[in-house]
């Protein structure tokens, strides 16, 4: 269907141009210190209450890795987890941008890259503000709750802000708005699971840069993501609403 | 440009609200299934895949 094909295009683009640029600022911003923060997320020492059953394998602890198992060691490693990184990007760009592109159909008015700029916007304030509220943008190492209730507080927040403000944007009747608002306010009412003593062993300098970091490269994100989805649907949405003719059209016969 | 010709090409082939969901909806779905399979499925390989992506967009991650 021709529809489907487009839309299904213009999230692709969207959300590849919108990856690659969040890779590129990522590698620069927030991989480094999540590098860093790896440094302090192993606690328990490796062999060190080994038996000394075996004392000839004691000569092959020589370099003992005191660092997070995944810290990449070798280049080899290093390009395969940025390889990865950057794959995991592009789809999370382009789920993002079916998401936006859905909705800017679904709301029907005329789109175009600087509508795309504001749409971007609030799927910044959805999904990368509104969670954040809660939950701060987490380094490894960092203390966190137990980690299905914090996804599903991160998904009840990204939901509700977004219903909300389609609510406020497009709704008329008072009482939905009113109920959007209040879907958007309840988890932040409700208040994220947070752990019983936040003692984690990453330094709070390093977690408070993590989360300027994290919440500016995903502005910039949102802010490619949203003007491209809005310039390449600028063709496919909003012009049904000038077309009255589509009701008398006996078309279906 | 291209996109307006296409669309003023097809013109007769006017847009249904029953289309409009159907391509809504399939774009809905795929973007779901993909968010959750980069953000939140929880299989070792595919946490440790996307784990500095999930760290950087901040997902819940560990």
């Amino acid at each position: 269907m021709d529809l489907i094909r487009r839309l299904f295009t213009a999230a692709l683009v969207a959300g590849v141009l919108s990856g690659t640029a969040a890779s590129v600022v990522q590698q620069a911003t927030t991989v480094p210190l999540i590098l860093e923060a790896e440094k302090y997320e192993v606690v328990t020492p490796p062999a060190a209450s080994a038996p000394a059953s075996a004392p000839e394998t004691a000569h092959q602890h020589g370099p003992v890795r005191e660092v997070g198992e995944g810290v990449p060691t070798t280049l080899d490693e290093a390009m395969q987890r940025i390889g990865l990184t950057i794959a995991s990007n592009l789809l999370t760009g382009v789920a993002y941008a079916l998401l936006l592109s859905a909705a800017m159909l679904l709301a029907g008015r005329p789109v175009d890259a600087r509508r795309g700029l504001v749409w971007g916007a609030g799927g910044f304030v959805a999904v990368s503000l509104a969670p954040s509220f809660g939950l701060p943008p987490e380094l490894p190492g960092m203390a966190g709750a137990d980690l299905e209730l914090r996804q599903l507080w991160w998904l009840a927040a990204a939901a509700g802000a977004g219903v909300g403000m389609a609510a406020l944007a497009f709704a008329r009747n008072r009482f939905v708005i009113a109920a959007a608002v209040l879907a958007a306010a309840m988890p932040h009412l409700v208040g994220a699971p947070h752990p019983e003593s936040a003692e984690g062993a990453v330094p709070p300098e390093l977690a408070a840069h993590f989360v300027t970091a994290s919440l500016g490269s995903a502005a910039l994100f949102w802010a490619i993501l949203g003007a491209v989805c809005g310039w390449l649907m600028s063709g496919l949405v909003g012009e049904a609403e000038h077309r009255p003719a589509l009701r008398t059209q006996p078309g279906a016969r | 440009m291209t996109t307006r010709s296409l669309h003023t090409a097809a013109g007769s082939a006017t847009r249904s609200a029953a289309q409009t969901a159907v391509a809504a909806f399939a774009a809905i779905l795929l973007g779901s299934f993909l968010l959750y399979g980069v953000g939140f499925a929880q299989p070792q390989q595919i946490h440790d895949a996307a784990h500095d992506a999930r760290h950087s967009f901040a997902f819940p991650c560990h």
